[in-house]
């Protein structure tokens, strides 16, 4: 019975923190591409709206989760029609996730040494040439660790989750062993939020290592 | 129709400036023109100003100055990296001043680039690196095999193209780095301190593989160092720079023969023999004695029949006429050599000496006297 419990609970969290992180994926790369290249001195220079851009980011990262999550349920309600289980928490989770792996990407492509755009411009690329073939890739080892602090954070998140009903193991862990004193159970499922988070940091940092031929 | 509109029309791009052409017919030869270039930085920082020089096709250019002089800008505004503020680049003949993304690209794949760190992609192998410029491009799978496997020939580096730019040494990332610049076959190559990260040995190698490029392909060189030595060993012309102007220029074996501005001889002072150290303790202003000879450096340019009589020279300095230290060395044909000379019991004063040795000699200094 309880095992059934935990195994729907871990289900629901990769769920949530999988879609969420996907999401904050897609979006967080073109947004810190974006926010890279429209700085001043970039190559799609447009400081005004870099700047407007940068602070809409960084007003997303400056709210703690929980408050995020609660000031989001009319918006939540809105694109998944409910406000409550596993698809409501995906709402305010990608919305966290994504401006936060946006500027972890940032950070990345912008360590791209700057003579490389310059080589890349004296042989003739593109701006998106330089985008495709430059940039990316050799912010692709850093951009992978950062996608792993992502997936971890994300997994803390989404226990909180848990206060408005999303399931996963944060909540069985809060009702449970929290609510109810059920030690064992708590314990266990410690041991399962560490697992995962160590198998995940485990590979993105082999994979950021393989990649990383500097 | 100039080869330059021919391309241009190859490219689909219209000709332009047909009529510069038609005012300086002298000048129809140079393949890379600045006609009174000016660059600013932030409206008040002179980088470049009133340069004019012209570029012949075929010929190693070199650009040297101290760090700040303006080089870097210089090289720059050939393939448009650096967007001057005034006057005009004209390559081909054509202005590149108003080029748009198009224009540029077309531009930027007729002149290749290497840079004093190489600036190779560290995510992509040996053979991705040279292949870059012809996969954005857009040019065939199997035309890039043949072009890059060539030209890793060509540098020498054909077992290593499935290294790592992290796994090679400087000299062979310099050798990728002139591969992927000549990918595309242009026809002019920029090199900004190609060789200052290398050293001696691996600078040489690098040089000579230039001026192999430079005699095999027949492009165009343009160069900017620090280091005359560079310089001196592939260049024909050098310009010197100081706080963004040309102050000197002309063909190698002169200005290094005879340099006029004060910049060009220091940079120079390296290279020159210098006094040795036991006669440079000795070397003293003022005469101390009678029997003080004195100490005359004589310098010579030579052209073919004009290397110095020194027999001649002698007996018009007069007295005993000791040889101290001397060399020649041969730029571009042409023997440069130098003399340190001691004059004891002569006749004439050390003023008058040096006038006497002035008339076999193009440059002649007293250097101070000995005992």
């Amino acid at each position: 019975m309880w095992f059934d419990r935990l195994v729907q609970g871990a289900l629901d969290t990769l769920l949530m923190v999988g879609v969420s992180s996907l999401i904050a994926l897609l979006v967080g790369i073109p947004l810190a591409v974006f926010l890279v290249t429209s700085d001043k001195g970039g190559i799609f220079q447009a400081p005004a709206l870099n700047r407007a851009l940068g602070a809409f980011v960084n007003l997303f990262r400056s709210i703690p989760f929980l408050i995020l999550m609660v000031a989001l349920i009319p918006f939540t309600r809105l694109i998944v029609g409910t406000t409550y289980g596993v698809w409501a928490a995906v709402v305010p989770l990608t919305i966290a996730a994504t401006p936060f792996f946006a500027r972890i990407a940032e950070v990345s492509l912008r360590e791209v040494d700057h003579g490389l755009i310059e080589a890349a411009q004296a042989m003739g690329c593109r701006r998106w040439h330089i985008i495709w073939h430059v940039l990316l890739p050799e912010a692709l080892p850093g951009i992978v660790g950062g996608f792993t602090i992502t997936l971890v954070t994300m997994i803390n998140s989404s226990a909180m989750a848990g206060a408005i009903g999303a399931g996963g193991l944060g909540d069985i862990a809060y009702r449970y062993g929290y609510q109810r004193f059920d030690t064992q159970i708590m314990l266990t499922v410690i041991v399962l939020l560490v697992a995962l988070v160590v198998l995940i940091q485990v590979s993105g940092d082999r994979l950021a290592r393989v990649l990383n031929k500097r | 129709m100039t080869v330059a509109h021919a391309h241009l029309r190859d490219l689909g791009l219209p000709p332009r400036d047909a009529e510069q052409t038609e005012l300086h017919p002298h000048l129809n030869r140079a393949h890379v023109r600045f006609i009174n270039l000016g660059k600013t930085y932030d409206g008040s920082v002179h980088a470049l100003q009133g340069i004019d020089l012209a570029i012949q096709r075929g010929e190693v250019f070199g650009i040297i100055g101290r760090s700040g002089a303006g080089k870097s800008s210089l090289i720059r505004t050939i393939n448009r990296l650096e967007q001057p503020s005034s006057g005009r680049v004209l390559i081909d003949q054509v202005d590149i001043g108003d080029f748009d993304e198009d224009h540029l690209v077309a531009l930027r794949r007729r002149i290749g680039m290497i840079f004093q760190h190489f600036n190779l992609m560290s995510a992509k192998t040996v053979w991705q690196n040279v292949e870059l410029p012809l996969k954005v491009a857009g040019v065939p799978k199997l035309q890039r095999e043949q072009k890059v496997r060539e030209l890793l020939e060509l540098v020498g580096l054909k077992d290593k193209h499935q290294a790592y730019p992290a796994q090679l040494s400087g000299g062979q990332k310099q050798r990728v780095g002139i591969a992927r610049a000549l990918v595309h076959d242009p026809q002019i190559l920029l090199c900004d301190e190609a060789t200052s990260a290398l050293d001696p040995e691996t600078t040489q190698s690098i040089l000579g593989l230039l001026r192999e490029i430079n005699r095999r392909l027949g492009l165009t060189i343009v160069l900017i160092t620090h280091e005359m030595a560079v310089i001196r060993e592939i260049c024909d012309r050098v310009v010197v720079l100081e706080h963004g102007r040309i102050v000197e220029q002309g063909p190698v074996w002169q200005v290094f023969g005879d340099p006029q501005h004060e910049v060009s001889k220091t940079l120079l002072a390296p290279l020159q023999q210098g006094l040795p150290p036991e006669l440079q303790a000795r070397l003293q202003d003022q005469p101390t004695s009678a029997e003080a000879a004195v100490v005359l450096r004589v310098q010579f340019t030579g052209s073919a029949a004009d290397e110095p009589d020194l027999a001649a020279l002698f007996s018009a300095l007069g007295g005993r006429v000791r040889l101290l230290h001397g060399g020649v060395e041969r730029i571009q044909g042409h023997a440069l050599g130098q003399l340190l000379l001691a004059v004891s019991g002569s006749a004439h004063g050390a003023d008058a000496l040096r006038q006497r040795a002035g008339r076999f000699a193009q440059q002649v200094e007293v250097l101070g006297y000995v005992v």
